[in-house]
């Protein structure tokens, strides 16, 4: 931890912790009853005495966002780096793709899980994947494309074959494109499979488990789930994160990243 | 979410590159990629149907000519069925046929809920919009409070909508205020962002210019960098447009609200086994209602700002 | 000694060169009928106002674009030919450096793509680092690194592999003058250590005359040569020759050349970098 790094999370840190006490505390002093935001140590309670179920949660909800993740960014990265290949396709199949990024995929939803049926992983890994498709396939084309025009004149002058564009300039020049989707991805893939369950799904899976604890007015429980679904969110978008500042240390020594 | 900057180093004064701008010819290919891609798809839709799905017979007078045709899939596995994907023509003809025995054609009644839902969204959008566009401002404002609170607007969208959705009608009781509540909670965030980014957007010789004005900072605000952000504002407005359907459709959904597509979705899924082209319907009009609002953004977008910005891209 | 003529060989031969943009009502005739021979070893300039084709030229002749009429040889092959033999070493104003890249791997970029052993790329660029003064730096990237730095860079990675002609457009056109003539200098040097032909775009008379062995003044509306300046400046090329009374004379000549051939008081054009300010007026309005 270098001290810029402190100042750049230390505020973030701070509020964190401000809150937390500031809830737990005022609830506590003025006696409230909260059940619809009960305190934070409650919850933190219910939490380890669910423990077992809400682990199967995770890891049943979990494996639906990463595969569908895995799927759709490798998909998409694919169908990407063909359209970017020839400008006829680029610019027929962007503009459509964009458009269906706007396509409400979630609706899809019971469509999967009458495929699928409502035990299996798969209706919600198909919904992830979709999600994901869009973003990360049309990012890949932009990165591919966006290429400063003197450099391609470069690469040009040193007749460089259609590979080596790709691999020497291309290629590097869509990375932070690239990652910048793998990041809306990462929290795309954990809130459709989430949701996604919503339609469906084993009864210890995150999305059911917070839908029947809520019904059955368990706020500390239904909580506890909803703050290890927001985890596994914030843990795969920090690993992309990790991922992008691994693969490319150039881009994250000039900028700050947040 | 950073921005996704141009890589390759170097401050040439001239234009880097000429953006073609999208004229008639441009246009024209955009159509037909569409043409294509529905086609296509189409085509492998039913083409799944021909070699794998269930047998079906064609039975019909057409313009005097009598049609009667009946198809066997070669295959036994069928991956195709009915059930699974319904004829597009089914889907098509679902719209046309009463939604209740002697009632108003279920598109008609679709176009009710699709608009119903659309007001929600709208709604949510626009309170969204404007908590990002607040939310923005304050942060470029304040470097402290972005170190401090932006890493939770990131984080925010982690939290699974749907996980807070029922709690939200719960504590706003169900009705379409929480269902707004909800639309406005996916669309501050993308607008929150890319208001950041635009209002930072500006040419820093720009800031220095007013600085000799000695301009305040609200004017610096109102005469550089609102105008400045204004791309980015959009870019983002049209990826809100299409959340905002999406959190209405799922509020809907958990809140119980009974006029829009939401409800529509839930209620045609659990009469799936008997009639599957109607949930198709429902969703097909979900899509639309989709790609209008983000359609009339972006037609906003052009008539606003025509020929006075460049296109800001990178941003999804 | 003077360097006005030089009898080597033919490396540059242009013939009647016209290139049209566009088509129809929007054509615009950015370069007709263009003669132009370059010798080995010389360095040419291309100077004329805003619009008048230099750049166009130069690209031409790397075959960057291709000519509307006319032909170009180089080394006595078309210019495409040329390009895929590996001929040109290409410097532009912005340096155009990867950021992914160390500064010693930006220079081993050509290389890579040529198909040079790891060694042997290692070898040169560490040359070219030596030779541009920046050894200190190799393992930088190029954004810790000033305009300046950065430019040198980019001829480094030009010169890398060893082009028979080097092609510049306007290297120099975003550094501050103090920059601008110790940058002079340095090319003056590493043209007299390499004898690589050079064919050198730029706005600035001084540049022009300090560097060149011809000097080719170009008008514009459309795109002619308008005269060609020999330089007969001693080789050696100092701060001293910077104040010598022949340098004054010659940069007089090019000055009223251009003069001559100006269409009107549109066609001028400030000199100098371009060092004010602007605002995005797009962003303005």
């Amino acid at each position: 931890m270098t001290a810029s790094a402190i100042r750049e999370w230390l505020p973030a840190a701070v509020v964190f912790v401000v809150v937390l006490v500031a809830w737990e505390v005022s609830l506590l002093a003025f006696g409230i009853k909260s059940f619809l935001i009960p305190r934070p140590s409650v919850i933190a309670e219910s939490l380890v005495a669910d423990w077992s179920t809400l682990s199967r949660g995770v890891l049943f909800t979990g494996t639906e966002a990463v595969g569908g993740l895995v799927v759709g960014v490798g998909l998409g990265t694919i169908a990407g780096l063909a359209t970017a290949r020839w400008a006829t396709a680029r610019e027929m199949l962007l503009p459509v793709a964009v458009g269906a990024s706007t396509i409400p995929i979630i609706a899809f939803a019971p469509i999967t899980l009458n495929w699928f049926g409502p035990e299996s992983i798969l209706p919600r890994l198909t919904i992830v994947a979709l999600m994901v498709f869009f973003p990360v396939m049309i990012n890949t084309v932009r990165g591919l494309t966006n290429v400063e025009p003197a450099a391609l004149e470069l690469l040009t002058s040193y007749a460089a074959s259609q590979s080596q564009t790709l691999a020497k300039l291309r290629a590097p020049n869509a990375l932070p494109y690239w990652f910048t989707a793998l990041r809306i991805a990462t929290t795309l893939s954990v809130i459709g499979a989430v949701v996604g369950e919503f339609f469906g799904g084993p009864l210890y899976s995150l999305g059911i488990y917070i839908t029947l604890e809520t019904g059955h007015s368990r706020y500390p429980t239904a909580w506890a789930a909803i703050v290890l679904a927001c985890a596994m969110g914030i843990a795969l978008y920090l690993a992309a994160v990790a991922l992008e500042r691994l693969v490319m240390p150039w881009r994250s020594a000039r900028e700050i990243v947040r | 979410m950073t921005t996704a900057t141009r890589s390759v180093r170097g401050a040439s004064p001239r234009p880097a590159a000429i953006v073609e701008a999208p004229g008639g010819h441009s246009k024209r290919r955009q159509l037909a990629g569409l043409v294509i891609v529905l086609g296509a798809l189409v085509v492998l839709w039913e083409g799944t149907k021909w070699i794998a799905g269930d047998p079906w017979r064609i039975h019909a007078t057409i313009a005097g000519i009598g049609i009667d045709y009946e198809h066997f899939p070669p295959l036994k596995w069928r991956i195709a069925d009915d059930l699974s994907l319904p004829h597009v023509w089914d889907i098509v003809r679902a719209f046309v046929d009463p939604a209740q025995r002697g009632g108003a054609p279920l598109g008609a009644v679709l176009l009710g809920q699709a608009a119903f839902t659309f007001a929600e969204a709208l709604a949510g959008f626009v309170i969204g919009g404007l908590l990002g566009l607040g939310l923005g401002v304050f942060f470029v404002h304040s470097r402290l409070a972005e170190r401090a609170l932006v890493p939770y607007v990131v984080a925010s969208q982690t939290v699974p909508i749907l996980a807070i959705a029922p709690i939200v009608v719960v504590a706003i009781k169900a009705d379409w205020v929480s269902v707004m509540a909800v639309s406005a909670y996916l669309t501050f965030f993308p607008v929150t962002i890319a208001s950041l980014r635009g209002l930072r957007a500006v040419d820093p010789r720009a800031i220095e210019l007013f600085r000799s004005y000695a301009a305040t900072r609200r004017q610096v605000l109102w005469q550089l960098r609102l105008p400045t952000s204004v791309p980015y504002l959009f870019t983002a407005f049209r990826v809100a447009a299409a959340a905002s359907i999406i959190g209405a459709i799922i509020g809907e959904q958990t809140a119980g609200v009974a006029a829009g597509l939401g409800s529509a979705i839930i209620n045609y899924n659990q009469y799936y086994i008997s009639a599957p082209e109607r949930l198709w319907a429902t969703i097909v009009m979900s899509t639309f209602v989709g790609l209008f609002f983000v359609g009339a953004i972006t037609l906003a977008e052009t008539i606003l700002t025509r020929d006075r910005y460049r296109p800001v891209e990178g941003l999804l | 000694m003077t360097m006005d003529v030089r009898p080597g060989p033919v490396v540059v031969e242009a013939a009647g060169i016209g290139k049209i943009f566009g088509s129809g009502h929007a054509a615009v005739t950015a370069l007709e009928s263009i003669d132009l021979t370059i010798r080995q070893g010389e360095f040419v300039s291309l100077i004329g106002p805003s619009g008048c084709g230099k750049s166009t030229l130069l690209r031409l002749i790397g075959d960057l674009t291709a000519p509307t009429s006319g032909t170009i040889r180089v080394n006595g092959k078309p210019a495409e030919r040329a390009r895929l033999d590996r001929d040109y070493g290409m410097v532009f104003q912005a340096p155009v450096l990867m950021d992914w890249r160390t500064v010693a791997r930006n220079i081993e970029l050509p290389l890579e793509i040529m198909g040079f052993p790891a060694d042997e790329r290692r070898r040169r660029a560490g040359d070219l680092l030596r030779l541009v003064e920046l050894e200190a730096f190799a393992e930088r990237h190029p954004w810790e690194l000033s305009g300046g730095m950065q430019q040198r860079v980019a001829i480094a990675r030009a010169l890398s592999f060893d082009p028979k002609i080097l092609l510049m457009d306007e290297p120099f056109g975003a550094l501050d003058e103090m920059t601008r003539e110790r940058m002079n200098a340095e090319l003056m040097n590493i043209w007299q250590r390499t004898g690589t032909t050079i064919v050198f775009v730029t706005h600035s008379i001084p540049e022009a005359v300090f560097l060149s062995s011809r000097v080719v003044v170009m008008s514009a509306r459309p795109g002619r040569i308008a005269q060609v300046v020999n330089i007969d400046l001693p080789a050696e090329r100092s701060i001293e020759t910077r104040e010598s009374e022949r340098y004054f004379e010659l940069i007089t000549r090019v000055r009223e050349a251009l003069r001559r051939h100006e269409p009107g008081e549109e066609g001028s054009e400030p000199g100098g970098p371009a060092g004010t300010a602007r605002v995005r007026a797009e962003g303005l309005a």
